[in-house]
C-alpha cells in the first residue's frame, strides 16, 4: 500500500517517517518509532492503555491515524522523565503503589498528567471521572487516585515550570 | 558491617519492579522485536457449530506480503492438529473437519506486517455447513442432543461426575432436619480480561538448534514440558521466557492454539513469528471461568445451627475440558463449600458437561472453583437466616468453626490449618458500625428507601499443593527457589513462580532479606526464564507465597546453616555456641561477638574452613504439607436507586487474614484489586451468547469492566492468624477478595429487598435485571 511521509515531534525529538495512511498512531509510535512504553489493550477505544498527549491533549492513540498527527507534538510515557528527574506523576505511582502489572500504567499516567495540567487540585471524584477512560484490572483504582493526589500535592509545592509537559523544547 | 536497614518481613518496601514500568521500559511480549520477524493472525469461526466443507487459501496467498497460510490439514500431517489440555482432555489447534465454538481458530496467516496479516485473514475463504449447536448444559445432557465431541469414544456430552463428602450421612440428616432451605444459584460465564492480551514471539535458531518462545505465560516451566511432549523437541532445546506480563488472573495458564501455530510456523519458515491477540479475540476465545449451575441445600435446627449441606452442580466446560485444575480435582476445590461453618456432614456432586462454547471453568482470579464454593455457602447462610428470621451476623457467629477447633477437619475432607473467624467478623462489624447501620436501614425502609447490608465471612483454600494429592498432568505441585549469595554480600534469587503484577521481585527479596539479614536493596529476584529459573508450577491460585515463598525461606535457612559453620570458623567457636539473632550469628552469652551475613559471605569465598565447600548458595523444592486457609470478613453497604435499578456500593470494608504479612503495601494492593474483580461479576460482567452460540459480549463495548467511577473507595483492615505449617506463617492473599466480595455485595442487595420477599438474585445484578425486579415488587419509581 502507498506510504505517506509525515513529521512528528515525539518527546521533543523530530521524526520524519513514511506510513500507510491507515496506520494507527499507536502502531507508528510502537512499531515505527520503537517507543514501546505506549501499550494496546483493546480494539474499541475503551481501555486507554494507549493514551498519549497530542498537542497537549490526551488521546487514545489507537483511534488516531498517524497521518492525522502529521506536524503535531506527541508526548509519551518515555518523555515524562526530565534530566533524570521523575515526573511527579511517575513518582506518585511508585510511592503510592499505583501500579501492579504496569500495563495500563503509561496510559493512566498520561491521563493524570493531562488532568493536573487543567486542574491543579482535583477532588477524588474529579480524579475518578478523569481516569474513567482508562481501565486497570489490577489495582482497584484506590492507589491510582492516591498516586495522582500525591502528584498534585507535589506539583503545587514545586515551581510550575519545572513540571511543564510541552512536547518540544 | 552494614548500616543499611534490612527491611524484611512486614515492611511496606516500595516495589523494585516499578522503576522500569513507570518509565515505560517494561518488556512485555509485544515489545519483543526480532530482525526478519513475521506476523501471524488467525481466521476464526463465525459459527458455534459447523462442518468445514472447504478452505481456499489461494487469494490470501496471492497477496503481496503474505508468506504462508496454515490450516488444520497441514497441522494434521505434522501430528499437531490436536494438543492435550491441562485436564487430560484434548483440544483442536486447528480444525480438520468441524468447528465447535464461535471464534474458534480455523486457519492462520503469516505476513510481513500486522496490517497485511489482518487483510489476509479476510481473504481466506472458508465454506461452512452450519450444524445445530448445543449451548445449555442441561439440554446437552438430554438424549438426542447434538454431540459436541464426536471425536471421543464416549458418545455423550457428559464429561465426568465427581463427588465429595458423605452422601448417606448427609441424606439422613436432611431427612430428620427441623429446617431445610434450598436455592438454585447460577454463576455466569465471565472472562479475566487482563489488560494485556495473550501472545508470543517464537524464534528458532538453527545454528544452535534452539527454540525460544517469549510467551504470556503464568507457568513457563509447565508450558515448556507440554511443548516438548507435544512437539517431540528435547526439553533442553526449548526456552520459554515469560517477560513482563500485563496481568494474568489465570488467563495465561492454559496453552492456546495460537502459541502452537506460531511455534509450528517459526519452525517451518525459519523466521521469528509474532502472534498477539486482539482484545476481541482474547475476549471471545480464551479461558472463561465459572458457568456453574448450582442447586444447594442446608439442613438446620430451628434455632439456626447448620447441620448439613447438600450441593449438586452442573458445570458447563464448553467444547474442551481445558481447565487448569489439579488432576484429581476436575471440579477444583469446590468441596471447600462448607466454608467457615462447623457442620456434621456434607455432600457435593458435580457433573462436567460439553457445550458449543469455548473452554470454560478455567480461571478468573481463582482457578480452582473456590469462588463458586464461597458464593454458594455465603448465599445459603443468608437464605437460611432469612428463613429463620435471624440476623446474618448472628447466624454466622452461631455456626463458625471455633478457634479452638483448629486444625479443623471439614466434612468434605479438608484440614483447615488455622483461623479465628469470630474475631475477624467482630472487628469488621465494630469498624463499620453494624448496629448503627441496621438502625439507619430501618429508618430508611420506613421512608421507602432501599438500603442493604451484606456480610461475607469466607474461607479460602490456597497453596496447591501437597504432592500426595496435587499434580498438573502428573507434575507434582511443589515450587522452588534458588539463592546465591555473592562475595560482597548481595544475592540473586531465582524462583519457579512468575509475577504478573503481584510484586514477586520485591516480596521474595524481603523474604531473603529477613532470613539472611541482607538489605532488601541488595537482593535481585529473577523469574520467568526456563533456562535460568528452577522448575516450578507457576503463579496462579494464590500459590506463590504459600509454596514458592516457603521454598525461598527454606533455601535461605539452608544458606544460614552453612553460614553458621563459616561464622564459627571466623569467631573460633563451635557452631553450637552461636545463635542467629538480630540478623547476625552471635556467640551465646557474648552478643557483641558476632558475624553478619555480609562478612560471612566474603569468607565463603575467601576464608572458609577446611573440608567445607566454598560458595554460599542453596536450592529448595518445597512440597507443602497442607494447603493454607486464608479467611476474612467483608461488610458491604448498598443503596438501590428505585428509578434505575442501579446498585450503589456506598461502603465496603474488607477485613482479611492471610497469616503473616510480608509487604503490607502489596497485600493491601492485592486486596483492592481482588475486591474490584469481585465487584465486576457481582454487578457488571457476564458473557452472553445468542441462540446460535454467537457471543454478544465480545468487546469492551459490551463486556463491562468496572472503571474508577463504578469502583468504590475500598476500606481494608486485617487480623493475623499465622499458618502453623508455613515456614513464615504466610497464607497467600491474591484471590481472597475476589471470592469474598461477590456474596457480600449480593447479600447486601438481597438484604435491601428482603422485606419484599426477595431471597436470592443471580449475578450480575445489572440495573436492567434489578429494575425489572423492582417493578415486579411494586417499588420501582
Amino acid at each position: 500500500m502507498e506510504r505517506v511521509p509525515i513529521q512528528l515531534t515525539v518527546n521533543g525529538q523530530s521524526y520524519q517517517v513514511e506510513v500507510e495512511p491507515r496506520m494507527l498512531l499507536v502502531h507508528c509510535i510502537r512499531d515505527v518509532l520503537n517507543l514501546t512504553g505506549t501499550h494496546i489493550g483493546c480494539d474499541t477505544t475503551s481501555c486507554g492503555a494507549c493514551t498519549v498527549l497530542w498537542n497537549g491533549r490526551p488521546v487514545k492513540s489507537c483511534t488516531v491515524f498517524a497521518v492525522q498527527a502529521d506536524g503535531g507534538e506527541i508526548l509519551t510515557v518515555e518523555g515524562l522523565e526530565r534530566d533524570g528527574q521523575l515526573h511527579p506523576v511517575q513518582e506518585g505511582f511508585w510511592e503510592e503503589h499505583g501500579l501492579q502489572c504496569g500495563f495500563c500504567t503509561p496510559g493512566m499516567m498520561m491521563t493524570a498528567v493531562a488532568l493536573l495540567q487543567e486542574n491543579a487540585d482535583p477532588s477524588e471524584e474529579e480524579i475518578r471521572k478523569a481516569i474513567s477512560g482508562n481501565l486497570c484490572r489490577c489495582t482497584g483504582y484506590v492507589n491510582i487516585v492516591k498516586a495522582i493526589q500525591y502528584a498534585a500535592r507535589k506539583m503545587r509545592e514545586t515551581v510550575p515550570a519545572a513540571v511543564g509537559i510541552a512536547g518540544g523544547e | 558491617m552494614t548500616t543499611t536497614p534490612i527491611r524484611g518481613l512486614g515492611h511496606p518496601v516500595k516495589r523494585k519492579e516499578d522503576p522500569r514500568f513507570i518509565r515505560g521500559k517494561g518488556t512485555y511480549v509485544d515489545d519483543v522485536k526480532l530482525p526478519g520477524m513475521l506476523y501471524l493472525d488467525i481466521v476464526r469461526s463465525p459459527y458455534a457449530h459447523a462442518r468445514i466443507k472447504r478452505i481456499d487459501t489461494s487469494k490470501a496467498l496471492a497477496m503481496p506480503g503474505v508468506v504462508d497460510v496454515i490450516t488444520g490439514a497441514e497441522l494434521e500431517k505434522a501430528g499437531l492438529a490436536w494438543m492435550p489440555t491441562l485436564m487430560s482432555d484434548r483440544q483442536m489447534v486447528l480444525p480438520t473437519e468441524r468447528v465447535v465454538y464461535y471464534a474458534q481458530e480455523v486457519a492462520a496467516v503469516v505476513a510481513t506486517d500486522r496490517y497485511t496479516a489482518a487483510d489476509a485473514v479476510l481473504a481466506v475463504e472458508v465454506e461452512y455447513e452450519p450444524l445445530t449447536p448445543v449451548l445449555d448444559p442441561f439440554k446437552a445432557l438430554e438424549p438426542g442432543a447434538p454431540l459436541v465431541r464426536p471425536d471421543r469414544e464416549q458418545k455423550t456430552n457428559h464429561i465426568w461426575h465427581w463427588e465429595a463428602g458423605d452422601k448417606e450421612k448427609t441424606d439422613r440428616i436432611f431427612q430428620e432436619a427441623e429446617v431445610v432451605v434450598s436455592q438454585d444459584l447460577y454463576i455466569p460465564r465471565i472472562h479475566v480480561c487482563s489488560i494485556e492480551t495473550c501472545g508470543c514471539v517464537v524464534n528458532y535458531d538453527r545454528a544452535i538448534d534452539k527454540l525460544t518462545i517469549w510467551m504470556t505465560s503464568q507457568a513457563p516451566h509447565a508450558h515448556r514440558t507440554v511443548f516438548s511432549l507435544v512437539s517431540g523437541i528435547p526439553e533442553h532445546k526449548i526456552r520459554i521466557i515469560s517477560p513482563d506480563i500485563g496481568g494474568g488472573f489465570g488467563g495465561k495458564v492454559p496453552v492456546y492454539p495460537g502459541y502452537v501455530i506460531a511455534t509450528y510456523a517459526a519452525l517451518k519458515l525459519g523466521k521469528p513469528i509474532k502472534w498477539i491477540e486482539d482484545r476481541s479475540e482474547n475476549l471471545q476465545a480464551d479461558s472463561f471461568a465459572r458457568d456453574y449451575h448450582i442447586h444447594a441445600e442446608l439442613a438446620a435446627t430451628r434455632d439456626g445451627k447448620i447441620r448439613a449441606m447438600r450441593v449438586h452442580t452442573v458445570a458447563d466446560h464448553g467444547a474442551f475440558d481445558a481447565a487448569a485444575n489439579p488432576s484429581k480435582f476436575p471440579a477444583g476445590l469446590f468441596s471447600v463449600c462448607t466454608g467457615s461453618y462447623d457442620m456434621e456432614a456434607a455432600h457435593v456432586a458435580v457433573d462436567g458437561v460439553y457445550t458449543n462454547k469455548p473452554p470454560g471453568g478455567v480461571a478468573y482470579r481463582c482457578s480452582f472453583r473456590v469462588t463458586e464454593a464461597v458464593h454458594t455457602i455465603e448465599r445459603m447462610v443468608d437464605v437460611l437466616a432469612d428463613e429463620l428470621g435471624m440476623d446474618p451476623a448472628e447466624i454466622r457467629f452461631k455456626n463458625f468453626i471455633r478457634p479452638e477447633q483448629f486444625p479443623y477437619k471439614s466434612p468434605t475432607g479438608w484440614e483447615y490449618d488455622s483461623g479465628n473467624y469470630p474475631a475477624t467478623l467482630q472487628k469488621a462489624l465494630d469498624a463499620i458500625g453494624y448496629q448503627e447501620l441496621r438502625r439507619e436501614q430501618a429508618e430508611r425502609r420506613a421512608r421507602g428507601e432501599l438500603m442493604g447490608i451484606g456480610i461475607s465471612t469466607f474461607t479460602e483454600i490456597v497453596g496447591a499443593g501437597p504432592s500426595h494429592t496435587f499434580d498438573i498432568l502428573g507434575i507434582k505441585m511443589f515450587d522452588s527457589a534458588e539463592i546465591r549469595v555473592h562475595p560482597t554480600g548481595s544475592a540473586i534469587v531465582r524462583i519457579g513462580v512468575q509475577t504478573q503484577g503481584q510484586g514477586h521481585e520485591t516480596t521474595f527479596a524481603q523474604i531473603v532479606a529477613e532470613e539472611l539479614g541482607l538489605p532488601v536493596e541488595n537482593i535481585l529476584v529473577e523469574h520467568g526464564d526456563t533456562d535460568t529459573a528452577p522448575y516450578g508450577l507457576g503463579t496462579y491460585a494464590s500459590r506463590s507465597t504459600p509454596v514458592a515463598g516457603a521454598a525461598t525461606a527454606v533455601a535461605a535457612r539452608k544458606i544460614r546453616e552453612k553460614a553458621r559453620l563459616i561464622a564459627a570458623h571466623l569467631l573460633e567457636v563451635s557452631p553450637d555456641d552461636l545463635e542467629w539473632r538480630d540478623y547476625a550469628f552471635r556467640v551465646k552469652g557474648s552478643p557483641d561477638r558476632f558475624k553478619t551475613m555480609q562478612e560471612i559471605a566474603f569468607a565463603a569465598y575467601t576464608n572458609f574452613p577446611l573440608g567445607l565447600e566454598g560458595g554460599l548458595e542453596a536450592v529448595c523444592y518445597y512440597d507443602p504439607p497442607n494447603m493454607t486457609f486464608p479467611f476474612g470478613a467483608y461488610v458491604c453497604v448498598v443503596d438501590i436507586d428505585r428509578g434505575t435499578g442501579q446498585v450503589k456500593v456506598r461502603e465496603f470494608l474488607a477485613v482479611d487474614d492471610c497469616g503473616t504479612i510480608i509487604n503490607p503495601m502489596i497485600v493491601e494492593g492485592q486486596i483492592h484489586g481482588g475486591l474490584t474483580m469481585g465487584l465486576a461479576p457481582a454487578l457488571f460482567e457476564e458473557i452472553v451468547y445468542d441462540d446460535n452460540g454467537t457471543m454478544l459480549t465480545g468487546t469492551f463495548m459490551d463486556y463491562l469492566l468496572p472503571t474508577a467511577v463504578e469502583t468504590p473507595h475500598w476500606k481494608t483492615d486485617k487480623t493475623v492468624t499465622p499458618s502453623p505449617h508455613h515456614p513464615l506463617g504466610a497464607k497467600g492473599v491474591g484471590e481472597s477478595p475476589t471470592i469474598g466480595a461477590p456474596p457480600a455485595i449480593v447479600n447486601a442487595v438481597v438484604d435491601a429487598l428482603s422485606h419484599l420477599g426477595v431471597r436470592h438474585i443471580d449475578i450480575p445484578i445489572t440495573p436492567a435485571k434489578l429494575y425489572q425486579l423492582l417493578v415486579e415488587k411494586g417499588v420501582a419509581e
